[in-house]
């Protein structure tokens, strides 16, 4: 009975020791672990059997892949999103990067497939004048009527006469009539 | 003058109103995307036969046949495929539209059980493991269906399975405009 308490009580201390041991040890690395996740970018779908072997490619491919509008999702990059199609994708910018594809060839090749709707920067072209400029026109617009309004205003009235003596004393009258 | 300016915020009010309402009500679906491969002539390509089964691969060349054709790209894993089955085997054997397909991403043996338990209407069907083909054609799920024209251009995309409805609305329309 008593050996066992005894065994008991060792195991105990052995397992506190084992952890401080553990996290003694760790704290640093726990410290450097965070930093380092605070340091990367946005979270990524990207899955480490997709990334390429030349690091300068690779940085490319995740940079296009930023550019890039996930044809599910809508709203995501394809370097974001988890859609099956996305990864796809993410694939053909690598292989059209080893082929030996610019940038701008790599976007117009899924451009060709998908429409301007891919990019997630839309073409500038007539039917997207509004969409670029129209901020700037409503501003300039806005400006414009800002500045008629100001220089229409109405000079500040003009300084009103001072009393007279008459009406001086009359006034007077009507405070103390009050007061009293 | 100067009343049409406080009329100013109703007219864009009023605007906005109308504008909101037909977007509203004119059933619109903004995540309806469009092709950017209509009228176009279908992607280069070739795909072998699915492993298992006696129905022939597909190509680029099988299309421009001087008939119109219906393109399925379909998967065993796909739901919304197996509801839409009944409707391209009607297609084919009642209007007698060729039809071919693209399996998508699939196990063979999955494709072939899933081709027995419903019948194969397909006359051609290539295997697209990877999704790579699919990619080509700015496939953005399973099932889609293309129609293609006599001289191998993409006539229409049909997104998401042919509910029976649709038939009668865009399939047979657009095959006859196809035919012309």
């Amino acid at each position: 009975m008593m050996r066992e308490l005894f065994a008991v009580r060792n195991a105990g201390r052995d397992i506190a020791g084992t952890l401080r041991e553990i996290f003694g040890r760790t704290v640093g690395g726990l410290a450097a672990a965070v930093v380092a996740l605070l340091l990367v970018s946005p979270v990524s779908a990207l899955m480490p059997d997709e990334i390429l072997n030349d690091p300068a490619l690779e940085a490319r491919a995740r940079a296009l892949s930023k550019d890039l509008r996930c044809v599910v999702c809508q709203n995501e990059s394809i370097d974001s999103s988890n859609a099956e199609i996305a990864r796809q994708m993410r694939l053909v910018v690598r292989e059209r990067l080893v082929a030996g594809d610019g940038d701008g060839q790599v976007l117009s090749y899924l451009q060709a497939r998908y429409g301007d709707y891919v990019l997630m920067k839309p073409p500038i072209k007539p039917e997207t004048y509004l969409l670029w400029y129209g901020p700037a026109v409503v501003l300039v617009l806005g400006a414009i009527g800002a500045g008629v309004y100001l220089l229409r205003r109405p000079k500040a009235a003009e300084v009103a006469e001072p009393l007279t003596a008459a009406e001086r004393a009359r006034l007077n009258r009507l405070l103390n009539k009050d007061d009293a | 003058m100067r009343y049409l300016l406080y009329l100013l915020p109703l007219v864009i009010f009023c605007g906005a109103g109308v504008a909101f309402w037909w977007a509203l009500d004119s059933g619109r679906d903004p995540s309806r995307l469009p092709s950017a491969l209509i009228d176009r002539p279908a992607p280069e390509f070739a795909l072998p036969p699915i492993a298992g089964i006696d129905t022939p691969g597909l190509s680029s060349g099988d299309l421009a046949t001087g008939e119109v054709t219906l393109v399925n790209v379909f998967a065993s894993w796909c739901v919304p495929c197996r509801a839409e089955h009944p409707i391209l085997v009607r297609l084919n054997q009642e209007e007698g539209i060729r039809l071919v397909g693209i399996n998508y991403q699939d196990k063979p043996e999955d494709a072939v059980r899933f081709l027995d338990d419903l019948t194969n209407p397909y006359s051609r069907i290539g295997a697209d493991p990877e999704g790579r083909t699919s990619l080509d054609w700015g496939l953005t799920g399973v099932p889609e269906t293309f129609v293609i024209d006599g001289t191998g251009r993409i006539r229409y995309r049909h997104v998401g399975p042919i509910h029976p409805s649709e038939v009668e609305s865009m399939i047979l329309p657009a095959v006859e405009e196809a035919r012309k």
